[in-house]
């Protein structure tokens, strides 16, 4: 077990976005494991069958149904995210699984269904209203505003600004000082990123992987509860992919639950608490990363015939387990 | 051939009223097209009902501030019914229907129903409505002359109406440019690149979209005060070619820029009287009748923008570097 080190508030605004939760560089202080310490306690007791009951789920969702014409897209029966966790959805192609995350973002209605996020009823709800209350999530096809700067594309994620009002806006007094304290914000997070050479050119500039990083970025710049990420990795160098993958560790240290579509198994690996498997719009399994992946209905819906072919290379993982014990 | 008043009677168009309410219109259609992306196909009828706000409420007695509240009123309540049940829904059907209302607006002005109220098609004429206007010039009266121009100083096409219109345009501009750089207007240039981006980020785009469709109509209201006070109040001279050539303004100038509208309005007017002037002079009444100089004009100055759609796509003030991302 590493040592859990307190978080302390500091005066400097966000200063805990350079800290890191696997190996921090030098001069930089590793983050704390305290959340995810406690999930990994509290998930071991949950059995790992479909629909499984959690200690203390963020978002209870139930009979949630999509049918588009005379095809079922999703049909959950229960489905629960643990608070602080990083929960990774997984399944083949048309599992239903980007269907799911529009439902619940308010983005598609269901046919039938309702889910609670942290209590409060949010079937029907707007898309915009599930964004304020603390859902926020990003897209599968990036959707950055092409024609706007990278920097103006982060500062358009910030919560709701007076200076966004069609009056107050015209007078710079009442919210140039909140917008200087949203760039601060912008600019550490697209450092964090590894954007800020970036930040005055046109987002529609950026690679395709840089508008993934960047979408992400900008949905964090609300400092959200619950942030959805549909397949954060695509399309990501390796390289970079260490780092992003260590940013999704220290978010659930600052208290943000994670959800995220992929279909890098190893990723998957490394970094989820908690897997979820959805096929033909089903949940089919759900467990520990590593047990799920050896669950029969898995290795049927997910990895089909191609079950015998080496998932990755585990060697890494085990060396790095035996090294901290 | 008179160069001096070929070059006058051209340049005098960089002044003149209409081309101010054009840079108006094209004010209102930037914050509709230009900032959120709105296709409005109908600023005709904005103006229309502006012109119709300010001229029947005159022409009832009432003081000039009430009747320019009206017009503004009147944008208001039709920016509301059109923007109500189709700004949910794509922009091609925001096009369809301000095309179609506003022509449903110049079609219920001019029929003989309304004559008592609008003046049917023979509209309102001009000392039905103007006098309180020319009332207020501080000016004295009898006509100046200033460089190359002579106007009268308060009646009809006057300095004063100038002067008003001119204000109003940079007070529209400082407005504008304003809100261009205000995180009011980052909201609508994010609305115009991805409206669901920007739902997932918790802004209410349809309220947004309807305070852009209200306020560039409020735009358009004014411009068709101005547009109408040096003439008559005529439902058939804000029909659908008024958008168009709004829309040309727009475009020239540079959607998405401050001063896009005024130098479109400026060029376009002042190329078309030049372009005509010298056809007029140039060319004997033998060859090409004064009819088919007009139509001409408007020919020469169609090649000439197909030329600057092909060259410089972005208008002449926009930037080229926008151009090209495409969504």
């Amino acid at each position: 077990m590493r040592e859990i080190k307190e978080v302390k508030p500091e005066v400097k605004p966000f200063q805990d976005l350079a800290k890191w939760a696997t190996k921090a560089p030098e001069g930089e202080k590793l983050i704390s494991t305290a959340y995810g310490d406690k999930v990994t306690k509290d998930l071991k007791f949950v059995d790992n069958k479909p629909g499984v009951h959690k200690p203390d789920p963020i978002l209870v969702a139930d009979h949630v149904t999509r049918k588009f014409g005379g095809m079922t897209a999703v049909d959950v029966e229960h489905f629960e995210i643990e608070r602080h966790g990083i929960t990774a959805l997984i399944g083949p192609n048309g599992a239903g699984k980007t269907t799911f995350f529009n439902l619940m973002t308010g983005f598609d209605t269901p046919n039938t269904g309702e889910w609670r996020f942290d209590g409060r009823d949010m079937a029907h709800m707007q898309p915009e209203k599930v964004a304020r209350m603390g859902m926020v999530r990003t897209f599968q096809l990036t959707k950055v505003m092409s024609r706007l700067t990278v920097l103006d594309n982060m500062l358009l994620g910030a919560p709701v600004q007076p200076g966004e009002g069609m009056f107050r806006s015209l007078i710079p007094g009442l919210w140039k000082k909140q917008e200087q304290e949203n760039v601060e914000k912008a600019e550490a997070l697209l450092e964090r990123f590894l954007l800020i050479k970036k930040k005055d050119d046109f987002a529609g500039s950026l690679s395709g992987g840089q508008r993934k990083l960047l979408e992400m970025a900008r949905a964090l710049m609300r400092d959200p509860k619950l942030v959805m990420l549909d397949e954060p990795m695509a399309g990501v160098n390796p390289a970079l992919k260490q780092s992003l993958l260590d940013h999704i560790m220290s978010l659930r240290e600052e208290g943000t639950t994670v959800l995220f579509v992929e279909h890098d198994i190893n990723m998957v690996r490394h970094i989820a608490d908690w897997v979820t498997v959805m096929a033909e719009g089903k949940i089919v399994a759900e467990g520990q990363p590593k047990s799920v992946m050896n669950d029969p209905a898995v290795i049927d819906a997910y990895l089909g015939a191609h079950a015998n072919i080496d998932l990755g290379d585990d060697s890494v993982l085990d060396l790095k387990e035996s090294e901290e014990h | 051939m008179d160069f001096l008043t070929i070059i006058s009677d051209t340049l005098g168009e960089l002044i003149a009223p209409t081309t101010a309410a054009y840079v108006l219109a094209a004010i209102g259609l930037n914050i509709h097209f230009g900032m959120t992306g709105l296709m409005n196909m109908g600023q005709a009828g904005f103006m229309l009902l502006g012109a119709y706000g300010f001229a029947v409420t005159q022409s009832m007695g009432a003081n000039l501030f009430a009747s320019v509240c009206a017009a503004i009123a009147l944008a208001v309540i039709y920016a509301l019914l059109l923007g109500i049940p189709t700004l949910k829904l794509g922009p091609d059907y925001l096009a369809m229907v301000t095309l179609a209302a506003a022509e449903i607006i110049r079609i219920i002005g001019r029929s003989t129903a309304m004559t008592k109220i609008t003046g049917g098609s023979a509209g309102i004429s001009p000392q039905d409505f103007t006098t309180q206007f020319e009332g207020t010039s501080p000016l004295p009266n009898g006509a100046t002359t200033f460089l190359l121009w002579t106007y009268n100083n308060n009646i009809a096409n006057s300095w004063w109406l100038r002067i008003v219109a001119w204000i109003l345009v940079a007070v529209a501009a400082l407005l504008c440019w304003r809100w261009f750089h205000s995180p009011w207007g980052r909201v609508l240039k994010g609305i115009r690149e991805d409206e669901n981006a920007i739902r997932s980020l918790g802004k209410n785009v349809t309220t947004y979209k309807m305070q852009a469709l209200i306020l560039g109509g409020i735009f358009g209201a004014l411009g068709g005060i101005i547009f109408v006070l040096p003439r008559s109040v005529q439902p058939d001279s804000l029909g659908r070619a008024v958008t168009f050539y709004t829309w040309t303004i727009l475009l020239l100038g540079g959607a998405a820029t401050i001063f896009g509208p005024i130098l479109g309005s400026c060029l376009l007017w002042v190329l078309l009287t030049f372009v005509k002037e010298v056809m007029r002079g140039a060319i004997p009444d033998t060859v090409i009748s004064s009819n088919q100089v007009e139509s001409l004009g408007w020919v020469i100055v169609g090649v000439a923008l197909m030329c600057l759609v092909i060259f410089r796509p972005q208008g002449l003030l926009g930037d080229r570097k926008e151009l090209a991302f495409d969504a």
